[in-house]
């Protein structure tokens, strides 16, 4: 794996707006297509939004690592974070029928990516965010074609 | 930062604009359930949204939810594109009341 980019953070909700742009220009010089960077640019920004809120809480000025490395046709993303070990037993989406607030990010992180880890940090210091996503390959849940699809979705 | 909020038709219309993210749904979420504690029907107008992540949607569910418990009309109107695909990944465009414009929302009020 060949790594192509680095960008280091504080836990800070305004963070994630550059953190969303650099991902943006990254993408689009590596020539992704505009569904796969909506993509990443998403499931990047709700993964980033997760270390903020439940690893750091109210924590502000806590390091986050957002790594871009290129894996043949995959990118892959990590996230590393050094706040305190999550349990990865509580990480999940929640039922979708299940209408309330919040709860929704993993869900759309595990909808835009092709596979999504939970590792330990590094070392095994804090917690790490594996997400790859196949450049080639454009998923049904790509959200391009959700839009394309949506009479089929009943809008 | 506060957004644009109009009062029209009966309705309160709050605006959302631009990309609402972790650093900006506490706002949305303050002048929604502010609006609906007033009482009236209220409108969230998200035309002019380019990016909504899922703190900014969790901000609409909480708005529709108090509305319901409060038996108050809450809609969505204008959808844009950007935060119609958000909604349709959570199954949320099922859920929320969605009208094009103010008037076919004052129509299903």
């Amino acid at each position: 794996m060949q790594i192509l980019e680095r960008i280091h953070f504080l836990s800070r909700a305004d963070k994630l707006k550059p953190v969303r742009d650099a991902v943006r220009v990254l993408a689009q010089r590596i020539g992704c297509s505009h569904g796969n960077i909506d993509c990443m640019v998403m499931a990047i920004n709700e993964a980033c939004m997760n270390v903020i809120q439940h690893a750091y809480g109210v924590k502000d000025d806590g390091e986050v690592i957002l790594e871009f490395w290129q894996d043949d046709e995959d990118m892959v993303i990590r996230i590393h974070d050094f706040a305190e070990k999550i349990d990865r037993q509580t990480i999940r989406s929640r039922d979708l029928d299940d209408i309330r607030p919040g709860g929704l990010g993993v869900h759309l992180i595990n909808k835009m990516m092709d596979s999504v880890e939970y590792l330990d940090g590094l070392d095994g210091i804090g917690n790490m965010l594996q997400m790859r996503k196949r450049l080639g390959v454009v998923k049904t849940s790509d959200i391009n074609c959700l839009h394309d699809n949506a009479q089929e979705l009943g809008k | 930062m506060k957004y644009p909020e109009t009062e029209r038709q009966g309705f309160i219309i709050i605006s959302l604009v631009g990309e609402v993210d972790l650093n900006y749904s506490p706002t949305a979420r303050q002048q929604i359930l502010k609006a609906l504690n007033q009482g009236k029907a209220v409108l969230v107008d998200l035309s002019q949204v380019i990016y909504i992540d899922s703190s900014g949607v969790a901000s609409l569910v909480e708005g529709f939810q108090v509305a319901r418990q409060q038996k108050q009309f809450f809609a969505l109107i204008g959808v844009s594109r950007a935060a119609m695909q958000v909604l349709q990944l959570a199954r949320l465009d099922q859920v929320f009341p969605i009208y094009d414009t103010i008037d076919a929302a004052a129509a299903a009020k």
